[in-house]
């Protein structure tokens, strides 16, 4: 199954998805250092985000957010790309500075149609998601 | 999106790897806004200063453009940084902190962006023309340039002021379109606006009420320009207000009127301004009084100099400004009344960014919202006065 969608930050990449049903702030909701979710009140606390394809709504918080990305990019705990409903600034831009893989606008939702653990295909370049499992 | 060729030749990387990466920010952003092209704007504020929001992760990635020969095209002008530049050991700033907001300034400086220090750049001649296109950060100077003066800008962020200023464009999406400056909302004000701090209690509850929709305030008055500052300031906190229009105020406001028709009015009353003020403030133990969020300007270092000549502050009342007007308050004899009567004024820095708590503050008493909004958030005790009564209250 492939999903059509739109490129924020290109690349390609292939990875385990981790779907999280909750919005995203990096800043304070994440440690950087582990790529574990810290945020008390998100669904997916405790898991850690590093080298996931991580499936999400969209970001909130503050700005420095961005910030927070790139920091995990640079430490090797970030994410191997990120797939939103919707997504906006913070993470938008926190994704370019670092060259992490960026889609959104999907003709199908992730949420529903990518579960935990499956193998997925990012080509942000082309602004696809192919579900391998 | 469109790109012209020679903008195309920057995405190629034909201007260095910095101009290629700033252009590529500019473009994802603008591609998730829906703009169909890049504009050229003529002057940047630039936000994300102080180390204690930028921190190690984005230190680096200053240090990481600067080294990639990032260079400013454009004017572009500094948010507060943590510390006043000079005295920050006189402010209690720890020295660990004062060598990574050193690491800061000094990749700003090599990327040729002027150090001013402060979140009121049209307080110190950064005052574009009506109708420019500039990209600026920190949420008071948006709505003071969009507002009161009438050029067109975003709510930009620290990573994308700086991206315009490498590359002199911004994508053309938001309020850099007329269509989007259009009122949503008008605002009857039925509340005395009787000091700057009424104002600053006006935009706190309209940033509440509308998010970021685009207010049109009747019955503002005539506020001066630091009452136009602190209102403005306060709504872009509690809401993400980035434009208002006042009648017969701001300069958009005659055309903003043609847009009223079939649109929402919501009265504010002081009653609303009071409820808003009693969620912020709780009792603080042993307070620091601040003055100049934002930034002084230097009317309002000279009422503060009138005000506290003679007394005995013992340290309690701290003023806040930029270097620019710093500078003209020093030679007209305004810094030394105010350290005369044992208040302190500090540069480069405010008490939204400083590291209070490092330095050892336990409370807060301020006259701005927007003040009191982040000092409660971080969690300070905090007061909400007039300027007079800070200076009473620093007094006893």
């Amino acid at each position: 199954m492939i999903l059509k969608g739109r490129k924020v930050m290109g690349g390609i990449v292939e990875g385990e998805a981790l779907v999280c049903m909750d919005s995203m702030s990096f800043y304070g909701g994440v440690d950087p250092v582990t790529g574990i979710i810290t945020d008390p009140g998100h669904s997916c606390n405790g898991m850690n985000i590093t080298g996931k394809v991580f499936v999400f709504p969209t970001g909130k918080g503050s700005t420095v957010g961005s910030y927070v990305i790139y920091r995990m990019a640079k430490l090797g705990t970030a994410p191997a790309a990120i797939i939103n409903v919707e997504t906006e600034a913070i993470l938008a831009t926190g994704c370019v500075i670092s060259d992490i893989p960026l889609v959104d606008m999907l003709d199908q939702d992730p949420l529903k149609v990518i579960k935990n653990g499956m193998r997925v295909r990012v080509n942000a370049d082309d602004g696809t998601v192919e579900v391998l499992d | 999106m469109y790109l012209t060729r020679k903008q195309e030749r920057m995405m190629d990387g034909e201007e260095g790897i910095a101009v290629r990466k700033s252009l590529e920010l500019l473009v994802a952003l603008g591609s998730v806004f829906g703009a169909e092209k890049l504009v050229p704007v003529e002057s940047a504020h630039i936000s994300g200063v102080s180390y204690k929001n930028l921190g190690e992760a984005g230190t680096e990635w200053l240090e990481e453009q600067a080294a990639m020969g990032a260079k400013c095209r454009i004017r572009a002008t500094l948010n507060p940084a943590g510390m006043d530049m000079e005295k920050w050991e006189e402010m209690g700033v720890p020295e660990e902190f004062a060598i990574g907001q050193k690491r800061v300034l000094d990749a700003f400086v090599s990327m040729g962006v002027e150090p001013t220090c402060t979140c009121t750049p049209y307080l110190i001649g950064h005052v574009p023309r009506r109708g420019t296109q500039v990209a600026w950060a920190e949420s008071n100077a948006v709505c003071f340039v969009n507002s009161v003066l009438g050029a067109r800008t975003n709510r930009e962020s620290g990573p994308t002021t700086l991206a315009s200023a490498v590359t002199g464009v911004a994508a053309l999406y938001g309020y850099r379109l007329p269509e989007n400056r259009k009122p949503a909302k008008i605002i009857q004000v039925e509340a005395d606006l009787d000091s700057r701090l009424d104002y600053s209690g006006l935009g706190y509850v309209t940033g509440k009420l509308l998010g970021s929709a685009v207010p049109f305030f009747r019955g503002l008055g005539l506020p001066d320009m630091e009452s136009m500052k602190t209102m403005g300031a306060a709504c872009a906190t509690s809401g993400g207000i980035a434009l208002w229009h006042g009648m017969g105020i701001t300069p958009e406001a005659e055309w903003a009127a043609g847009y009223l028709d079939g649109i929402e009015t919501i009265t504010i009353t002081n009653k609303d301004i009071e409820e808003a003020k009693a969620k912020i403030v709780s009792d603080p133990d042993n307070p620091t009084y601040c003055i100049g969020c934002p930034h002084c300007s230097l009317k309002e270092m000279e009422e503060t100099a009138n005000m506290v000549r003679g007394k005995s502050l013992d340290g309690k009342l701290w003023v806040f400004t930029s270097r620019g007007v710093y500078e003209q308050a020093e030679k007209a004899g305004l810094v030394k009344v105010i350290e005369d009567a044992g208040g302190r004024v500090y540069r480069d820095t405010c008490m939204v960014v400083a590291p209070l708590h490092e330095m050892g503050w336990q409370g807060v008493g301020t006259n701005s919202f927007k003040g009191g909004h982040y000092s409660t958030a971080h969690g300070f005790g905090t007061k909400l006065q007039t300027v007079d009564d800070l200076v009473k209250e620093a007094e006893k």
